[in-house]
């Protein structure tokens, strides 16, 4: 990186067959990733599954035990943070506390000493509208604003690469939102390469171009949104980026256009090239709002799958929408996303109903049911159990 | 009425008391303290001036009251060199220990964070020489340094000091030992700042392109700055009024006379009290002045 210039665009990220293990445990195996410059990228994964550590990696802040990580072609894997291409907001935001909010922003431009720093410093203040507020202390600062210092002072470096480490996590959702949009907004307009780090679907999903969820240390899938969501090829990614009702069965008929599926003595079809298995024991599911519900049994059609009668265990509104906790026999609970097209829920706890989806929404991924069952309260003993344990990763992986 | 005490009217009648009664415990508390201060400060305090501006009265030893201003004068003739050898020698010391300390309470304070165990154990190694009376510690260091001690002798088969050289008796012996006695109290409040040090800080200044170097000068010494200003404190003050290190019987000799050995001397062997206690007055007032301008620059003036 030379002195006193700036990134011209966004840079490639390249990780390759990247290890990082620490005393006792394996935070990420094997990760093989390419983030193409430009792209708003985001890592998606429950708490310590590896994606802070890996958003550690690429800032150098964390060094691999095996693999190489390029940015833009060059192999950056034995150089310190400092000599990286690469910013990072925090999410802490690690303002420091004893310097003004332009000094804090100016900081990285005085130590590659940029002309006009503080003229930069003041033109980033202004995108996230905070220049009135350069002369103060950071903890004056509310926490929306923090985060937006925080922002200004990661791209006012124009690095090749920035890297968000869940920094919309502690603000709150109507702040989030408008954070959202001023950061997509942020990226088009400077055309930096963005890697976000975060738990949350939904943001990763308005955000990102590319999502890869992550799990264990390793990427399960990685795509557009709408691509992730509408096919997942695991049952965690098909649970952890919104909800699926899942079954799993054998496959009883296989053609060339769809496979029929045996659950508990139903059959079940879904497109051949919408399931990543096509013969033995298979794991189907579909997304709870492709789900109709009928009050009495709807007559069997050549392109619809219909379960029931099951009983509505649950009705909870929500406004948009209401969510129908449906127990059918044999199948478990389902769910169900229903429109408020009248007022109020359309059917009543206990009520008789039938389930139908078109067979084109079905999808069936690589794997079984992950190992917990989907709808357990978070409050008996084994959940709470596998809750401590993932916290104490967290933190491993924090430290 | 019930809704009265909760009016913008009534308020204030019915706080009223609540405070009187307030401030009454709060002076209560306040109490001992002030009493202590009043007898054990403020007595002597008044006491010392009154003395300090004695004349000589009608034998050796006996002064009557009066407003002598020029026992100040007279003082600070006869002993300009000995304050500002104390303030040189303090200054270094404070400087010599700063340097010292600082490294050491990084590595206890940042480096050993991850083990409980060694921390607190390099924390009773910092505190461990106060188990020892500092008259016996500071004796310990004059035989150390002695003629016929194995550091002299040493240095003299090395050429590295001449035969009719001597260690105990020079500055450098006085430094040496104002140095060793305040490391601990230097150690302490750096450690303690750099104890609570974000390491998140030092993180966020490597991914702004400031190299370790930068990051310490610009992010670790300005946070750990309530540390370091508290500890020099506590060693300048100190080591300027003291006399146990310089005197004659320790690591002084008669060329390193700082001004806590000449009150020590005018107290109690010439038993000229109002030289004394002008002397005092002095030092007292050189090291607030002293203090302030250093407070003031560091910019740390919450810690007073």
């Amino acid at each position: 990186m030379a002195q006193g210039s700036f990134a011209e665009a966004g840079a490639d990220l390249e990780l390759v067959g990247i290890t990082k293990r620490f005393p006792g445990f394996t935070a990420i195996e094997d990760l093989n990733l390419t983030i193409p410059a430009g792209s708003f990228f985001a890592l998606l994964g429950p708490s310590g599954c590896g994606k802070t550590t890996t958003l550690r990696l690429v800032a150098g802040l964390e060094d691999a035990t095996e693999g190489r990580i390029l940015i833009g072609g060059k192999d950056v894997t034995h150089t310190k943070p400092f000599q990286r291409p690469v910013n990072t907001v925090f999410q802490s935001y690690a303002l420091f506390p004893h310097m003004t909010i332009l000094e804090n922003v100016s900081f990285g431009l005085k130590r590659r000493k940029i002309a006009d720093a503080t003229t930069l410093a003041h033109e980033a203040l202004r995108l996230v509208e905070l220049d009135h507020l350069a002369q103060r202390k950071p903890q004056q600062l509310s926490g929306g604003q923090q985060q937006r210092v925080a922002l200004a002072r990661a791209v006012v470096n124009r690095p090749a690469l920035l890297l968000l480490d869940e920094p919309l996590g502690a603000l709150d959702l109507k702040l989030r939102r408008q954070m959202q949009i001023e950061l997509k907004d942020i990226q088009s307009d400077v055309g930096l390469t963005f890697l976000h780090v975060t738990h949350d679907q939904e943001e990763a999903m308005t955000m990102a171009d590319t999502v890869a969820v992550m799990n264990k240390g390793q990427i399960e899938q990685m795509g557009a949104p709408e691509e992730l969501y509408e096919l997942p090829r695991t049952s965690f990614v098909a649970n952890f980026l919104g909800q699926s009702n899942l079954f799993t069965g054998k496959v009883i008929s296989s053609g060339s256009n769809s496979i029929v599926v045996d659950v508990a003595g139903r059959k079940i079809e879904i497109p051949r090239e919408r399931a990543q298995r096509h013969a033995g024991e298979v794991t189907i599911g579909v997304r709870p709002e492709k789900l109709m519900l009928h009050t009495s049994a709807p007559k069997p059609q050549s392109d619809v799958n219909i379960v029931g009668p099951g009983r509505v265990t649950d009705v909870s509104f929500s406004g948009v929408s209401t969510q129908y906790q449906v127990s059918v026999p044999g199948l478990g609970s389902m769910v169900v996303f229903a429109q408020n097209m009248v007022f109020g829920p359309v059917v009543n706890t206990g009520a008789e109903v039938w389930l139908t989806w078109n067979t084109d929404h079905g999808f069936g991924v690589a794997d079984d049911p992950a190992d917990g069952p989907r709808f357990t309260a978070d409050t008996d003993t084994k959940s709470l159990a596998v809750q401590k344990r993932e916290k104490l990763e967290a933190e491993l992986e924090e430290a | 009425m019930a809704f009265g005490a909760f009016s913008g009217t009534a308020t204030p009648v019915a706080v009223e008391p609540v405070a009187r009664k307030r401030s009454k415990v709060a002076l209560i508390l306040l109490l001992p303290g002030i009493l202590y201060l009043g007898l054990f400060f403020l007595v002597p305090f008044v006491q010392l001036i009154i003395t300090s501006l004695q004349a000589p009265g009608l034998d050796i030893g006996l002064y009557v009251n009066a407003f002598k201003v020029d026992n100040y004068a007279i003082v600070i003739q006869s002993y300009g060199s000995h304050i500002a050898r104390s303030f040189g020698y303090a200054l270094i010391a404070t400087i010599l220990a700063l340097a010292f300390s600082y490294p050491l309470a990084y590595f206890i304070g940042v480096k050993l964070r991850r083990f409980p165990l060694l921390q607190a154990l390099g924390l009773t190694l910092v505190i461990a020489p106060f188990f020892i009376s500092f008259l016996l510690r500071t004796f310990a260091w004059k035989q150390v340094f002695s003629d016929e001690g194995a550091v002299v002798t040493g240095l003299k088969a090395l050429s590295l000091m001449g035969s009719g050289d001597h260690f105990t008796g020079t500055p450098a012996a006085v430094i040496f030992g104002l140095t060793y006695n305040f490391i601990p109290f230097m150690t302490l409040p750096i450690y303690t700042s750099l104890e609570k040090l974000d390491l998140r800080y030092v993180e966020a200044g490597n991914d702004l392109y400031a190299s370790p170097t930068k990051t310490f000068l610009f992010i670790t010494v300005p946070l750990s700055m309530p540390g370091i200003v508290s500890g020099s404190l506590l060693t300048f003050i100190p080591a300027a009024g003291d006399y146990i290190n310089a005197s004659g019987q320790f690591l002084g000799g008669s060329d390193t006379q700082m001004i806590g050995n000449v009150i020590e001397k005018n107290f109690l062997e010439l038993q000229n009290y109002p030289a004394a206690a002008a002397l005092s007055l002095i030092l007292m007032a050189a090291i607030l002045v002293l203090v302030g301008i250093y407070v003031k620059r560091s910019g740390t003036e919450d810690l007073i």
